[in-house]
């Protein structure tokens, strides 16, 4: 069934961790540009998204802070005035995706993570 | 409707404070719209109609004898009588009694079957009538007799016109214009007969009656429907021994007082210089003189234009001032354009400076602009005839709304001027529909909507309200323009537009928009890898995204009828992956709870069981809802369920700017709730009434009637039409009730657009609809063949745990989202 053979793949990349506190999340060319994807991190989530014209993977928390769900990744990517950002699916805020900021509220501000990609592996780290 | 105007202007004026008001209506309701009576046939109900918003006379504070008739006034003692035995005292007394409708005094014109046109009595008892009739006559061509003709027809009865003058309309319109008028009535399936004087009606052959004309010929005809003109309810002036002019009406000079100075009277019921107006803009000018003048002011009322465009469904009416050119010195301009249908004809000043009059068949589009011309005598240009010749150069001589004096009033019936337009404006109304409802202005006859329109778009650009309908910072067009270049330029996709035409990397604005307009050209899988990033989260999981993150299931049960087994289906499903389930709005199951890993899952069994993605997600067609039809109700006229299957699956899949839902019903009892559809269909006994653009929801809107007696195919072609125009030219997020609201020319043009073809795009719109239908998918059936498209269907890249966050608790027996203050509970404990 088709639904199990992405399932083994996701085993293959879940065990390549590294001894530093650098974490393989998945291969590069998992990510679609544009279209964000959920990494768990130890017990947190991150919203990582490919974005087109910009080099580095941008990392950002997958929580909403307005809607209180884990929705990020799920959002629309974009810029307003430049700015990469990612709209929020469910009431439509705006994040910066290099900064976590917010663009309607400048009273919140996601975390932010750092992320290199090492062989076409995407590697997160917590700090 | 002038009585209850002069009320809410008293009300206004804070004058009810001052008076005591009583008032007397012999009709079993408060006032209604008179105006758009004939919409009682295409459904609007009394309440519908009603003039009287609530409680308006509870909060004014005026008394109200509803159903009571005044039949006798005392001027001696000041004291009114009425039927029922009320006595009132007055110190002022208006009088706003109205007309009747004239019944020529003809033997038999008193027999069963006879009936006249002007309240909502009137049309029940016609309705009624018409139920066991095939055949009916007006009697009388004039402007009403062809509003009640095209009624007659819409209840379903071959229908005949008897005219005593040599041609329709003689009040109004000259000769040449009659009988092209004619034409296009006959065209409609009317019989016009002209130039007949009826002599008597008795007993028919084959028919109830035979009408008898003073030149031998004879008509049969099972309902007779008088329509001959109007004459002053003037009896309990008479009776007091107020003057009456000649030929009836209550004499009254310009303050609207009668010859007793403790007496007005108002509307048709008033003769002013010899005229009685029976129309309802002057009658509610008098209605503010009187107001006015109670208040203290010294208004008159100055006569009033008599100006008319007919409201029909298909046929271009209108007659302005002085149409016959009587005036002295006038002299006259007239088009024929025979192969269109159309002739036009302008009366103008001896010294050619002022336009007098005008006579519009065919295309009536220069009304608004020619009455403006009238109104306020704004000087003609060197050549008056430029502006009903066509424009073959580009050059437009359409008038400039910016030449209007601030005073101009730009709807007659509702007397709201241009500087009241402006104020609108000022205050925030920036769409049509807004200006509309805030000011009145084109609420009535509509005649002025396109004026209104331009208002509007003048001002707003002036007012540097650059009203920019771009539709985003990426793009410098509007939805519409970006349609045409996709489908033109005949591009594939986001980044190719945004490449040519745009800017930047698009936002949640554009890009759902383009997908959806990629979808509606080509449709494509909108998962496919250039399209998955445009879509927003609903599309991009083919599910809706519920406010804990999950998501909830909705497949397609079209026209709302499911075997036992397939039900059996959804509840093992249900309760396999533990959701909840509940029955929506839209007459199927909708199962909540489900986090995206579990999607595919669930849709791999629904799909094995024979189910399609409902599209509940996308905006496109939902559902189409049916009532069971003739197949088992005792008053089904047609197989209502199955032609509610066949559309849903004719338009399933068809991404368009905003959702799109529909419903048939078996008869007029309505039980589907058609008429509050984008697209309502309902059963009659010769096929299927179309009506369209209605909308539940935030602002409910009533669906117009479109088109009557349509067979399966007809009916078929229309919505096919209607709909790829709708996808043409909406706006993103535009349900077809405002744009129906915000369109110049309102269902008119609409009709004649999709039905009469004036742009000559119906094959194309056919085409267009017919390519969507050809290349239907079921997404979710697609999606679960496909392994890469399933790579997307989990919470986590990296794992595969679930999403912490969503908690559940039970509740009646099933699961819901937990509150706060329960999932810090769960999360203790
Ligand atoms: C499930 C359902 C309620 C129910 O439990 O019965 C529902 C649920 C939602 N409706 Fe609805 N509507 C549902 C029937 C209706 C109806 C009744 C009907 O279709 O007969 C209406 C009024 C009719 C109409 O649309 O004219 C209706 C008028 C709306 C509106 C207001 C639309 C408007 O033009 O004013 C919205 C908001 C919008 O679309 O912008 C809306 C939006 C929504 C959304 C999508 C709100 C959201 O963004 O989350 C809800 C999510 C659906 C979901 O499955 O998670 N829903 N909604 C009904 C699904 C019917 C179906 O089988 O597809
Ligand atoms: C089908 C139809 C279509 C029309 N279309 C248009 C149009 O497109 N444009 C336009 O301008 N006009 C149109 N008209 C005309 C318009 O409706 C009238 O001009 C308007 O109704 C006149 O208002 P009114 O108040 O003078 O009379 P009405 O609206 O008739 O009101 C008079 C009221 O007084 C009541 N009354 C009478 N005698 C007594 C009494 N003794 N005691 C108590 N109550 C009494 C009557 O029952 C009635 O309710 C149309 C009329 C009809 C019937
Ligand atoms: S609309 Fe008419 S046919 Fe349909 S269920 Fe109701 S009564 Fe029966
Ligand atoms: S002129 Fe009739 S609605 Fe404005």
């Amino acid at each position: 069934m088709a639904v199990l053979s992405k399932k083994l793949d996701m085993k293959v990349v879940k065990n390549c961790k590294e001894q530093s506190d650098w974490t393989s999340v998945c291969q590069l060319d998992q990510l679609m540009e544009n279209y964000g994807q959920c990494v768990q991190l130890n017990q947190e989530q991150v919203a990582i998204f490919r974005v087109s014209g910009i080099e580095k993977i941008c990392a950002i928390d997958n929580f909403d802070p307005f809607s209180g769900a884990n929705v990020l990744s799920r959002g629309i990517v974009g810029d307003i005035k430049g700015v990469p950002v990612v709209a929020s699916p469910v009431y439509k805020q705006h994040f910066d995706l290099l900064t976590g900021q917010c663009l309607e509220d400048e009273t919140v501000k996601l975390a932010t993570y750092p992320v290199r990609v090492l062989d076409g592996v995407v590697q997160l780290s917590t700090k | 409707m002038v009585g209850q105007r002069f009320l809410q202007s008293l009300f206004q004026r804070k004058l009810t404070e001052n008076f005591e008001v009583i008032t007397f209506c012999e009709e079993s309701r408060p006032a209604y719209d008179r105006v758009h009576l004939s919409e009682y046939f295409n459904g609007k109900s009394a309440e519908d109609l009603s003039l009287v918003e609530e409680n308006f006379f509870e909060s004014a504070g005026i008394k109200t004898h509803i159903g009571d008739k005044v039949v006798a006034i005392d001027r001696e003692t000041k004291v009114v009588l009425s039927l029922s035995g009320e006595r009132v005292q007055y110190d002022k007394l208006v009088m706003a009694t109205g007309s009747y409708p004239f019944v020529p005094p003809m033997p038999g014109h008193e027999r069963e079957g006879c009936f006249v046109y002007r309240t909502i009595e009137d049309l029940q008892a016609l309705t009624q009538a018409a139920e066991h009739a095939r055949i009916g006559a007006v009697v009388g061509g004039g402007l009403l007799g062809l509003e009640a003709a095209n009624a007659l027809k819409q209840l379903g009865l071959k229908t005949h016109i008897v005219e005593f003058s040599p041609r329709l309309m003689a009040m109004q319109i000259d000769e040449l214009g009659g009988s092209l008028l004619q034409q296009k009535i006959e065209e409609l399936g009317v019989t016009v007969h002209t130039s007949k004087n009826t002599s008597e009606i008795v007993d028919g052959d084959v028919c109830q009656h035979k009408m008898v004309f003073a030149d031998g010929d004879c008509l049969e005809t099972d309902i007779v429907l008088f329509s001959a003109g109007i004459r002053p309810q003037d009896q309990l002036a008479r009776d007091c021994g107020l003057e009456i002019g000649q030929r009836g009406g209550i004499v009254i000079n310009n303050q609207c007082l009668t010859s007793d100075n403790s007496i007005y009277a108002i509307g048709e019921c008033a003769l002013w210089n010899n005229q009685i107006f029976g129309l309802v803009a002057p009658g509610y000018q008098m209605a503010e003189v009187v107001a006015a003048s109670l208040e203290g002011d010294s208004a008159e009322f100055e006569g009033a234009d008599m100006s008319t465009k007919l409201k029909l469904m298909g046929v271009d009416v209108a007659s302005i001032g002085d149409a016959h050119g009587k005036t002295e010195g006038a002299k006259s301009y007239s088009i024929i354009d025979e192969p269109n249908g159309v002739y036009k004809k302008l009366v103008v000043s001896e010294d050619g400076s002022q336009l007098l009059g005008s006579v519009l068949i065919g295309d009536a589009s220069d009304y608004g602009t020619l009455l403006q011309y009238k109104l306020n005598a704004i000087a003609l240009p060197e050549y008056p005839d430029d502006l009903i010749l066509p424009q073959r150069s580009g050059a437009s001589f359409a008038l400039g709304i910016d030449a209007l004096p601030d005073s101009a009033q730009i709807c007659s019936c509702n007397n709201v001027s241009k500087a009241q337009l402006l104020a609108a404006v000022d205050d925030g109304a920036n769409t049509l529909a807004d200006l509309k409802s805030c000011t009145t202005a084109g609420t009535s006859c509509g005649g002025c909507s396109a004026l209104v329109g331009q208002i509007l778009n003048s001002e707003l650009e002036k007012r540097g309200v650059t009203v920019s309908n771009d539709i985003c910072e990426h793009f410098p067009f509007t939805r519409q323009d970006l349609y045409m270049l996709v489908r033109s330029e005949k591009i594939l996709s986001f980044d190719e537009l945004v490449s040519r035409h745009g800017s930047g990397r698009g936002c949640e604005i554009c890009k759902p928009a383009v997908a959806s307009i990629l979808a509606s050209c080509w449709n494509e899988h909108v998962l496919k890898k250039a399209h998955a990033p445009l879509q927003d989260t609903n599309d991009r999981f083919l599910a809706n995204m519920q406010k804990d993150g999950t998501y909830s299931i909705v497949p397609r049960i079209a026209g709302g009828e499911i075997t036992p087994d397939k039900l059996i289906t959804l509840g093992k499903v249900a309760k396999r992956y533990e959701l909840y389930t509940k029955i929506t709005g839209g007459q199927r199951v909708d199962l909540f709870g489900a986090r995206v890993d579990q999607l595919p899952l669930i849709w791999e069994e629904l799909i094995a069981a024979g189910f399609e993605s409902g599209h509940a997600y996308a905006k496109s067609l939902r559902t189409v809802k049916s009532c069971v039809g003739n197949s088992w109700c005792r008053f089904g006229m047609q197989d209502s369920v199955s032609m509610a299957i066949t559309l849903e699956n004719r338009y399933k899949g068809l991404r368009a700017p905003h959702k799109i839902k529909m419903a048939v019903s078996g008869c007029t009892r309505e039980c589907a709730e058609a008429q509050s559809k984008d697209v309502g269909v309902i059963a009659t006994e010769r096929g299927w009434n179309l009506y369209v653009c209605g909308n539940g929801g935030m602002k409910p809107r009533h669906a117009d009637l479109f088109a009557s007696d349509l067979d399966d195919a007809a009916l078929l072609k229309t919505i096919d039409r209607l709909l790829m125009f709708y996808v043409r030219t909406a706006d993103r997020l535009q349900r077809t009730s405002t744009w129906m609201s915000n369109m110049e020319g309102g269902v008119e043009y609409l009709q004649d657009v999709i039905i009469n073809d004036r742009l000559g795009l119906a094959a194309e719109l056919e085409q267009e609809m017919n390519d969507v239908i050809d290349s239907y998918q079921c997404e979710w059936k697609t999606t679960v063949e496909d392994p890469v498209r399933l790579q997307s269907f989990s919470h986590f890249i990296n794992s595969d745990e679930k999403d912490s966050n969503v908690v559940f608790v039970r509740e009646r027996d099933q699961i819901r989202p937990a509150k706060q203050e329960e999932r810090e509970l769960v999360v203790e404990s």
